[in-house]
């Protein structure tokens, strides 16, 4: 008898208890409508004391790259949305892919009708056969250690910027993408050795390069190029100091924006990276533009101009011709020591 | 075709991350890598709000037009998705996207990015439907099974909405109306245009 009774109560009790707990699962939640409905009455009267309506405050906010919290911890996770970004895409993909294309291209047309038109520079004197020395051996590891990080930077850094538009009809989609991450590594990998690279050589032609009358005279007679005129020059004419000082400012700037680049690891925000990117690319267009100039002189533009930086000797009638000043200076100082 | 957006209404979204958790246990997302998050503005002041955001499968998707080899496509669906066997981890589509959503497992020394990985639609990728290889890199193909997002599906306050674009506003809509608020559909002035 007893048993039963108890049973029955525990029965009840459990009955009332689920009748309870489901009310509390209806009512609960509808105590949130509750409190907003109170909120929403104080909000009111706030928002006929201010003047600005604050849902526009809040999407100004969120338009704005204003920072958040995120429970989700990252580089800016806590950004809704980052607006520069569709500047940097279009900037990349229109004006500095078009006019890009249009420099190298234009650099390399000119060249083109310079040689037509000019042809080599020859020698006006006979080679001597007596030769002096221009470039050490340790200046010239410097030149073509920096030269040739160029030209494989130039190659993989221009296949990532052109190659949808050129590689891919050639190579297929699979095809380009097995390069296009071997050009990635490449660059990336060769990008710091190259600056170090080049900072060495700013560093030891520095003294070098300052510019003077002598160049401006230079330029005045289009450094020789045009004319049979050989205006003066020391050892390095206006034309090689203006390289050099391309390398040490543009060069620079495209170094330091490729570093920013090339190290994710610290955290830098997408704005400084777009900006450094497209930094990085104008610099690298234009100095390729300049490097086409420059290679062109020292090689079939220029008769004995590449056997100084290959064998560090030049002849005596080419250094009188080019670099009248410093042949002059080398001569009457080997003469001195004699 | 259904046009697919997200749409994520910041009147009912409580910051419970839950769409972040589902997602990344459903996809066995890679380690440092999150397809969705949620951001809360004003944080702790009056006026809070939230907002879970993933990648939105924008019209014209940005990505796709930086993308140096050319990885990504639309599905019939508007979904954007992208081939990670071409992809070569450079970066790119992140520093276009407006949402943040490429992101990229780490791949040895000083950062360097891995393959890119982003929010799907639960949709796969370009791999034979359900195979392995396509859960493997790309997590769950709800979509092929008949299924909407999984995030918006056990989204509590049914904040986070996601499938067909018409359908998603009029429901959408219908809430603003109700409620008497103001039509805020976050993202989408940036995301889409169709
Ligand atoms: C000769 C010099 C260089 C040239 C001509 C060059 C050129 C380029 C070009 C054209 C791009 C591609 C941009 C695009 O696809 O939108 C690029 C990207 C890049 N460059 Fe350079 N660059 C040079 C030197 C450097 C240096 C010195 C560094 C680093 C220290 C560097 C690091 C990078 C990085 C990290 C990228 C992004 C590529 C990626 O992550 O896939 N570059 N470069
Ligand atoms: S949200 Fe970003 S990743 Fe997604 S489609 Fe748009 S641009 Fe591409
Ligand atoms: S990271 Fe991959 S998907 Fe993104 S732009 Fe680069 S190659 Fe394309």
């Amino acid at each position: 008898m007893s048993t039963t009774s108890t049973l029955s109560r525990r029965k009840k009790m459990m009955a009332w208890t689920g009748v309870v707990m489901l009310m509390a699962i209806f009512l609960l939640p509808m105590t949130g409508y509750i409190s907003t409905g109170f909120v929403t009455v104080a909000e009111e009267q706030q928002v006929q004391e201010q003047q600005t309506n604050p849902r526009s405050d809040y999407w100004r906010l969120v338009r704005e790259n204003t920072k958040g919290y995120s429970a989700v911890k990252g580089r800016e996770t806590n950004e809704l949305i980052q607006a520069s970004g569709q500047n940097w895409r279009q900037l990349r993909n229109g004006p500095i892919a078009t006019y890009g294309s249009w420099l190298i291209g234009f650099t390399l047309a000119v060249l083109a009708v310079f040689y037509m038109w000019r042809g080599k520079v020859e020698l006006s004197h006979p080679r001597t056969g007596q030769t002096i020395e221009r470039w050490t051996l340790n200046e010239r590891r410097m030149h073509w250690l920096t030269a040739g990080l160029f030209v494989i930077l130039g190659i993989t850094g221009t296949s990532l910027f052109y190659g949808r538009l050129v590689l891919i009809p050639i190579f297929g989609h699979n095809g380009f993408s097995a390069y296009a991450e071997i050009a990635k590594w490449t660059h990336n990998i060769l990008g710091p050795a190259f600056v170090v690279a080049l900072f060495s050589m700013i560093v030891a032609w520095f003294k070098n390069n300052f510019l003077n009358k002598i160049d401006l005279e230079w330029f005045k007679a289009f450094g020789g190029m045009i004319g049979d005129k050989h205006p003066s020059a020391e050892k390095l004419n206006g034309g090689e100091k203006m390289w050099f000082w391309a390398l040490a400012t543009i060069g620079v700037a495209l170094c330091l924006t490729g570093l920013v680049l090339d190290f994710p690891n610290f955290d830098q925000e997408r704005e400084i990276i777009q900006v450094s990117h497209l930094i990085h690319v104008i610099t690298a267009l234009v100095l390729i533009a300049f490097a086409f100039g420059h290679i062109y002189i020292g090689t079939i533009g220029t008769e004995g101009a590449l056997e100084g930086m290959v064998t560090g000797q030049v002849d005596t009638a080419w250094a009188e011709q080019h670099h009248d000043l410093w042949a002059k200076s080398v001569i009457k100082k080997e003469s001195d020591s004699h | 075709m259904a046009r697919m957006k997200f749409l994520c209404d910041e009147e009912r979204c409580i910051e419970c991350n839950a769409c972040v958790t589902a997602c990344k246990n459903e996809h066995e997302v890679p380690w440092g890598v999150n397809r969705r998050r949620v951001v809360t503005m004003d944080d702790g002041l009056p006026g809070e709000k939230s907002i879970s955001v993933a990648c939105m499968h924008c019209t014209d998707a940005p990505c796709q037009a930086v993308c140096p080899v050319d990885c990504f496509y639309t599905t019939d669906d508007g979904v954007v998705l992208h081939d990670k066997d071409m992809c070569i981890g450079c970066g790119y589509c992140l520093y276009a996207c407006p949402f943040g959503a490429p992101q990229y497992p780490q791949e040895g020394a000083f950062g360097a990015r891995g393959k890119m990985d982003k929010c799907t639609f639960c949709a796969g990728g370009p791999e034979e439907d359900h195979s392995h290889e396509e859960l493997e890199k790309y997590g769950r193909n709800r979509l092929a099974e008949g299924k909407l997002p999984l995030c918006a599906e056990m989204c509590s306050t049914k904040s986070l909405l996601a499938g067909d674009g018409d359908i998603v506003s009029d429901i959408f809509r219908n809430r603003v109306i109700r409620r008497e608020g103001e039509a805020n559909t976050w993202g989408w002035n940036t995301a889409y245009k169709d």
